[in-house]
């Protein structure tokens, strides 16, 4: 095995251009693991801790550009106003120490459905910003994952950033795992509410190959909060839209039995999720447009 | 490979490493730091707990070749990091004649009397743990003591519930945690009470 100690974004690239196998290797939480556990032996380790940039986050005027290595800890502190579902996901990511390691250009490499990012970023809507020394470009987060543990990353390629877009309402993100700490999800749920588009997303995570959306899920909300008017009379979520949107985003599930859970359970339980995501963000819609009103 | 990095607040140099070593095994196998417990090897237990440029990490889940050039304080080094930090000095020892060497580290014991402490040399948080009972077979305890001392660093008067977060990341299959709880919150009361 070879330790490769890139001192640069561009050293870094070009050694993953000339060792197209060579592991990137940054909070290490998932990599040391399987190292650890002789499950893998890479030719090459590419360490990508001395990368400054990694660590960096910018608040744009649409949306953060957060540094691939940026631990959760950050994120967890410093973007909780923009990206309130990530900080939240970022929250029940393993513990302290394992938050203070990883971050989520890590979550993107493993691509692993049970990924607590997953389901925050494809909520928000994000792209992911990747590059090589044939150039960089921007994957959108729907187009990311494209199996178990796989993504859209070419073999030279390394992720540099993931741009996601500032929250514009109410964000939620729930998982259930036995306790509230060193837990991988048995399925996971993040929805957003965009009162811009007067549309919604959702993410589900460990309830599929891939983390992924519920689509007819939220085609049916965006119509029937449009129908009704919800998005101006501020109505409480009639109780049939609530239903039906959970039955929706348990459809949109294709889960497996596993040690952590059966796939009836995950259905159930995302549909569960789906529920009261909704009505927590809803409400929190309401109360700023009640405050927004009384203030006006 | 070789690995230079601090441990303690002295430079120290790593020979033989290999590429996909842990931070872990160089400092309990080639350093004889045997303080930083080995058990899960996958970050779930926290017993390895070690700070890495002062932020509380898995040594397990670090490569070894991560560290070059960084600092690393262990369990051993916790009563000097801790003295050095009180007096408002330089508890990493990038600042000068501060630390711990390696042989007095991997000769680290609590001086005096082992049963209370007393007379010895002891961070506040490894006190507190005595006082309070909060040891049963030790296994856990050192991984526990760097992430409350790091804790009782940063928020010097937590709530249960921030103790209860600060250490989600330790497991103790002894005590049930309450003695645990106690000695932090013993740590605490001592600490704002400059006792």
């Amino acid at each position: 095995m070879d330790f490769l100690r890139p001192a640069s974004w561009e050293e870094a690239l070009a050694a993953k251009a000339e060792h197209p196998t060579a592991v990137p290797i940054a909070g290490g939480t998932d990599v040391m693991v399987e190292i650890n556990f002789d499950h893998r032996r890479p030719e090459y380790l590419l360490d990508l801790n001395r990368i400054g940039d990694l660590y960096e986050w910018e608040v744009g005027e649409e949306s953060v550009r957060l540094g691939a290595s940026v631990p959760y800890t950050r994120i967890m502190e410093n973007l909780r106003a923009e990206l309130p579902g990530l900080a939240l996901a970022s929250h029940t990511v393993a513990s302290p120490q394992i938050r203070n390691r990883g971050g989520v250009g890590g979550n993107l490499g493993t691509a692993s459905p049970a990924g607590d990012a997953h389901p925050a970023l494809l909520a928000a809507g994000a792209e992911v910003e990747v590059e090589s020394v044939r150039g960089s470009r921007r994957i959108p987060i729907d187009e990311f994952y494209t199996g178990v543990k796989r993504n859209a990353l070419a073999a030279d390629e390394l992720i540099r950033a993931v741009h996601v877009k500032k929250a514009d309402g109410p964000q939620q993100f729930s998982k259930v795992g036995t306790r509230n700490a060193m837990v991988i999800a048995v399925c996971a749920f993040g929805i957003a509410l965009h009162p811009e588009t007067r549309t919604v997303r959702t993410g589900i995570g460990s309830a599929a190959p891939t983390p992924v959306r519920a689509r007819a899920a939220e085609e049916f909300l965006d119509a029937a909060l449009e129908e009704g008017g919800f998005w101006d009379n501020g109505k409480i979520i009639t109780p049939s839209v609530a239903k039906q949107f959970a039955e929706l985003c348990s459809a949109a599930c294709n889960p497996i039995d596993d040690v952590r859970g059966t796939a009836s359970y995950r259905r159930h339980a995302v549909g569960v999720m789906a529920r009261r995501t909704l009505t927590w963000t809803w409400e929190s819609y309401r109360g700023t447009r009640r405050t927004s009103e009384g203030a006006a | 490979m070789r690995v230079n990095f601090t441990v303690n607040g002295r430079p120290q140099e790593a020979d033989d490493v290999w590429e996909g070593e842990s931070l872990l095994y160089v400092l309990r196998e080639r350093l004889g730091l045997p303080g930083s417990k080995n058990a899960c090897e996958q970050g779930e237990c926290g017993s390895c707990t070690v700070r890495l440029d002062g932020v509380p990490v898995c040594s397990c889940l670090v490569a070894a070749g991560q560290v070059q050039g960084r600092e690393v304080v262990t369990v051993e080094g916790l009563a000097d990091y801790a003295k050095q930090r009180a007096e408002g000095g330089c508890a990493t020892g990038a600042c000068g004649s501060a630390g711990t060497s390696l042989d007095e580290a991997k000769g680290w014991q609590a001086k005096g009397d082992s049963q209370t402490g007393e007379g010895g040399e002891l961070s506040p948080i490894q006190q507190a743990f005595m006082d309070a009972g909060a040891v049963q077979c030790g296994f856990c305890t050192p991984g526990l003591l760097v992430a409350a001392d790091e804790m009782l660093e940063r928020n010097p008067n937590p709530t249960d519930a921030d103790i209860r977060e600060a250490l989600s990341g330790n497991l103790c299959r002894c005590t049930g945690y309450e003695k645990i709880m106690d000695a932090v919150r013993l740590a605490a009361a001592r600490q704002s009470e400059g006792v």
